[in-house]
């Protein structure tokens, strides 16, 4: 059979997110019982977790969380690293055997620090150093796939159902200000992890419910931007035109979100003419990046979450407040779960991104 | 890409600079001083007058509509390109593609031409092209010459072959007079050389050779000293007998 | 030499209309009333078939065959008796008619949604087809308040993804450059002028207009240029790639010779390349010499054959500082060229879009340009493949003509076309009333247009960019593994 990667899966899926303005560090417990309430939006065959504000003790290393399918693979990959990064610390990451989750591959956390000759040679920011590392071994090593390569952030992704992919990671004993999670429903096997979301490259995560209907023609968009899309995954490609416009545009998130989900013509026509103009410029300039078909995303990204749905809001997508803590999900059961009576509740309008960030004086 | 060309205005002292978009400020008598390699100058001007010393790069007073273009050095390839009126006035020598296309008004070089000089130059109604090279003109001269005159005087070549090899291929309507009486070589036999009569001179050439002498401030008779040749296409031998419909 | 019969049967009462509407002296009067058929002039254009009250008329392939060979067909023979006779190249019209060349779009299958993603109905829900065509630059800039700056050179913008291509006015009569350019306008998407200038009486049409500049540089004038929205730099045509054109002087005559600023009788010659064109770089410097001239104001299109090489001269446009590059295929149209380079030179623009995308993509440049596709796209099926495999636009020459009453007999080189098209007879081109031709091609283009829609939704794409390039769309059959990989697609099943 071939892996996911070889041949391209559709999935429907079920997302959820919380998040600390204050910064304060939650555990696991939390998203884990939240993603659990959607139980029957998955199918067992994909769950994971996003984390930021897990590794405060190594914030300034890059924490690359590493699949590998055999230990030549582990071997070929950590020649890569030592070449071109210092290593701060490596170990795998501590996981507890449950039946429920099989077919585990070897994982391994790694922080790491470009070479500083090697990055001033190269005449790259450290960002960008980093990120062509990770997708040349996606891209060139057999049986190595980099889950995440963000600073003080983690992915933990698994084939199963989310809640136990909770407990096989043990994502109780983490404690981070941002969890995203995801329950995946794909059409077939995956053959492997590396098709579970969430997707990751850098700090940015992406965890989407849906199936676009634009995929190819934004995939070979993006792939003439240095990305190769490994997994022909939705998520994957998002992920990229998002890393794309922001990092390398310079584009914010919400100037992302209108051109990913850019309003249709007969809505910018309405608008105001500064704005009128400011959207059609989006729209023309990055045309091949508007993502047709339903979706619904939560984006992580250091200190803040983004929750976007498609123009047409094709998919569900709730969101609530209560105090300081902000939650997205695609059923509000799976919030309430977790908040019974929050401060305010509401279910975004499509193309209208919502976007949290941490307050200023939670310092991280 | 765009810029604003540094231009010194005629009444302006060398070392006076300014800065101005010619399109905006309207057009004035202008001299650029120290041109070299600039594509583009005299783009479409419709009237005004440019004054160029140095060497102005290509596609200079392409689509020319009626503005003047002097230049006190040598132009580069595809000078005049689609030009449809006014005048470009080269005092050296022009590179190759000289005037392709040129649907009117008037091109003077003083010196030489490169190959393929006035090709598919037109003439329509009162729009004629001219183009007077002083020199010799490279090979391909009047290539597909569709209307307009072409003259060239070989000053100084007196004796030698004033036009490269095929002259006037292709050409199908239109006027190439040399002052010479030597055929170009290997002239092709879908046209016809023919010796111009006095009269001839007088009405259709001299006005010409005086325009052209006196923007040159040299001698007229000089220029028209000697006998021309004409070449202009056999309108016998039509390119529609080489098709068969099916 | 006889290629079809025609024939009559007893429904015929002799009103002769099939006498005055035969341009081509196949059908005449003959005494009392009756009828004398030259069957060798017969082109079967169909138009005394139409035309005829009765439906008394038919025109048969002429059942006397020539002694079978299989390796010297039929008009293998026919040719070389012309040629023997004449001594002429063989002349035709219209696109390629090479039978052993595939279309290869009727062998692309499209996708639909089935339970994964939803199909859209296009009547109900928002369905988009507008395409901005033009250079897009490389980044974003902001200004000092941090707010986005309008960096973007000027953009043709259509409200469908369908153009009418270039047909000269000299090739065509200047009632079909009426009926283009008034159903531009209605439609909201361009016309081309094509090389013979553009005649006075359609300036208003300034901006559905798209100006061409071809190597004989016809009408070519400071007022021409800047009567249009954009202007296109004809480098070749896919009917006739590396070939030049000739209009003969029998059809400069009254408006053409004005508008082509030829004086009349006197053919127009267009040369084989622009002689200021040798290499890529002079290209650059006709399109910068262009925008000059336009005062950067409007887009530059650079039109090239689909030839073998295509992909690399795609890129060498795209970096030419063009806007926007036409891309015109093997079976593109024509109203006139050899035979022999029309049905053997180029390759079909199935191959030509998709490998042009490709490289294009691969060089990192294809958000860059827009790509315009033509030559051969008969209905909104090959638009709609033709857009999955990369284009962003397709333009239709043949199928417009076709919405005017053209049958294809290709004999618009002989100057008679009986349906008032390819011809500048005062008689014939008074056949086209120009407000209903533009009617015609109105409908026609509004048609494609639902259909368009309709394949979009069913594939839930409610926007056209989506569509361009994706080619997951897109499945094979029939097609061998090479040719599936020069597309970039799957087979069917994969």
């Amino acid at each position: 059979m071939k892996k996911e990667g070889e041949v391209r899966i559709s999935s429907g899926c079920a997302i959820s997110g919380i998040f600390c303005r204050d910064g304060r560090r939650i555990t696991g417990e939390a998203i884990k019982k939240s993603i659990a309430v959607m139980h029957n939006r998955s199918n067992g065959l994909g769950g994971g977790f996003a984390a930021y504000g897990i590794y405060p003790q190594y914030k300034d290393y890059f924490a690359l969380h590493i699949f590998y399918e055999s230990q030549a693979a582990r071997e070929e990959t950590e020649r890569f690293l030592d070449k071109r990064f210092d290593i701060i610390n490596l170990s795998k990451i501590p996981v507890r055997q449950t039946p429920r989750i099989s077919d585990a591959p070897l994982i391994w956390r790694y922080f790491i620090t470009p070479l500083p000759h090697l990055l001033q040679d190269s005449q790259l920011d450290e960002d960008e150093y980093t990120s062509r590392a990770t997708i040349r071994i996606n891209d060139s090593i057999t049986g190595a796939y980099v889950v995440s390569c963000g600073k003080d952030m983690g992915v933990f992704k698994a084939v199963g159902y989310p809640e136990d992919v909770a407990d096989f990671y043990r994502i109780e004993e983490y404690e981070g200000y941002s969890w995203t999670a995801h329950g995946r429903y794909p059409t077939n096997t995956p053959g492997w992890w590396a098709g579970s979301h969430p997707f990751s490259l850098l700090d940015l995560t992406v965890v989407h419910n849906g199936e676009i209907s634009s995929y190819d023609a934004n995939r070979r968009a993006v792939e003439m931007y240095g990305y190769s899309c490994n997994l022909l995954t939705d998520t994957e490609v998002i992920t990229y035109i998002l890393d794309y416009l922001t990092r390398k545009q310079g584009l914010s998130l919400k100037e992302c979100s209108e051109v990913i989900a850019a309003p249709f013509w007969t809505t910018i026509s309405i608008k105001d003419e500064e704005e009128k103009k400011r959207l059609s410029y989006l729209r023309k300039m990055f045309s091949s990046f508007l993502i047709t078909g339903p979706f619904s995303i939560l984006v992580g990204f250091r200190g803040g979450m983004m929750a976007l749905n498609d123009r047409l809001k094709l998919r569900s997508l709730v969101a609530a407040e209560k105090g300081n803590t902000v939650y997205f999900s695609s059923e509000e059961a799976a919030i309430r779960v977790i908040e019974e009576n929050p401060d305010r509740i509401w279910a975004p309008r499509g193309g209208e991104a919502v976007i949290v960030t941490l307050d200023k004086e939670a310092g991280r | 890409m765009r810029k604003n060309w540094k231009f010194l205005e005629s009444d302006m002292q060398e070392n006076e600079m300014k800065e101005f978009d010619i399109r905006k400020d309207g057009h004035k008598e202008i001299m650029v001083t120290d041109c070299l390699g600039e594509r583009y100058i005299g783009c479409g001007m419709k009237d005004g007058i440019l004054h160029i010393k140095g060497t102005p790069g290509n596609a200079l007073a392409s689509y020319l509509d009626g503005g003047t273009v002097y230049v006190d050095g040598n132009a580069q390839d595809a000078a005049a390109d689609t030009m449809n009126a006014g005048l470009l006035a080269i005092k050296g020598s022009a590179g190759d593609a000289l005037a392709y296309g040129m649907r009117g008004g008037r091109v003077y070089v003083l010196g030489d031409a490169g190959y393929r000089a006035g090709v598919h130059m037109k003439a329509y109604e009162d729009k004629k092209s001219i183009l007077v090279i002083g020199g010799r003109a490279g090979s391909f001269l009047g290539e597909y010459l569709a209307g307009g005159i072409i003259i060239v005087l070989g000053l100084g070549c007196e004796g030698k072959s004033i036009t490269g090899y095929f002259c006037g291929n292709g050409m199908y309507a239109g006027t190439i007079y040399l002052r010479t009486d030597k055929v170009p070589l290997n002239l092709s036999d879908k046209l016809i050389r023919r010796n111009v009569s006095n009269e001839e001179k007088d009405s259709i050439l001299s006005p010409i050779i005086s325009d052209y002498a006196s923007v040159f401030s040299i001698s007229a008779e000089d220029c028209l000293k000697g006998s021309f040749i004409a070449i202009e296409a056999d309108r016998s031998k039509s390119y529609s007998q080489l098709y068969a419909a099916v | 030499m006889r290629r079809y019969r025609i024939r009559k049967d007893e429904s015929c009462i002799s009103c002769l209309r099939c006498v005055s509407e035969c341009s081509f002296g196949a059908i005449e009067k003959g005494t009392d009333r009756s009828l004398v058929f030259h069957h060798d002039k017969c082109t079967d254009c169909q138009r005394c078939v139409s035309f005829c009250p009765t439906g008394a008329i038919y025109i048969m392939e002429d059942e006397n065959r020539f002694r079978q060979n299989s390796v010297f067909r039929e008009d293998d023979i026919r040719e070389i008796l012309l040629q023997a006779e004449t001594g002429g190249v063989l002349l035709s019209s219209m696109g390629a008619s090479g039978k052993s060349v595939p279309i290869y779009f009727d062998k692309l299958l499209l996708n639909a949604s089935q339970v994964t993603n939803p199909s859209i109905d296009p009547l109900r829900e928002p369905m988009e087809t507008a395409v901005f065509l033009g250079q897009r630059p490389e980044g974003i800039q902001r200004d000092q308040n941090g707010n986005i700056v309008d960096n973007l050179p000027p953009h043709l913008e259509l409200k469908t993804p369908i153009m009418f291509s270039a047909m000269s006015y000299g090739a065509i009569s200047l009632n079909v450059h009426k009926a283009l350019a008034a159903a531009a306008e209605e439609l909201g998407t361009y016309w081309n002028t094509g090389e013979g200038g553009l005649h006075e009486s359609l300036y208003p049409y300034k901006e559905n207009t798209i100006v061409q500049v071809a190597s004989g540089r016809f009408g070519v004038h400071g007022t021409y240029l800047n009567t249009a929205a954009a202007i296109e730099i004809k480098i070749g045509q896919g009917a006739k790639p590396g070939i030049g054109g000739h209009l003969t002087g029998k059809k400069i005559i009254g408006d053409v010779s004005k508008t082509r600023m030829v004086p009349e009788g006197l053919d127009a010659i267009s040369p084989a390349p622009h002689h200021d064109i040798y290499s890529i770089e002079d290209l650059a410097q006709l399109v910068m010499s262009i925008k000059e001239a336009t005062h950067y104001t409007k887009p530059v299109i650079v039109k090239a054959a689909a030839v073998h090489n295509i992909a690399p001269i795609a890129s060498g446009i795209a970096r030419s500082g063009a806007d926007i590059i036409s891309i015109d295929g093997y079976r593109g149209g024509t109203g006139a060229a050899p035979k022999r380079i029309r049905d053997n030179v180029g390759i079909p623009i199935e191959l030509a879009i998709a490998a042009v995308d490709q490289r294009l993509r691969e060089e990192r440049i294809r958000d860059r340009v827009s790509i315009i596709a033509s030559g051969g796209i008969r209905n909104s099926s090959d638009a709609v493949k033709a857009i999955a495999l990369g284009a962003d636009a397709v333009s239709i020459g043949t199928a417009a003509l076709c919405a005017l009453g053209c049958h294809i007999c290709a004999s618009c080189h002989t100057g008679r076309c009986a349906w008032g098209l390819a011809t500048q007879d005062p008689v014939l081109t008074g056949r086209l009333d120009p407000e209903k031709g533009a009617a015609r091609l109105v409908n026609l283009v509004n048609a494609w247009t639902r259909e368009i829609k309709e394949i979009m939704g069913g594939m839930g794409i409610n926007s056209i960019e989506a569509l361009k390039g994706n080619r997951l769309a897109l499945r094979g059959v029939d097609l061998n593994a090479k040719e599936l990989e020069v597309l970039g697609i799957g087979y069917a099943g994969e």
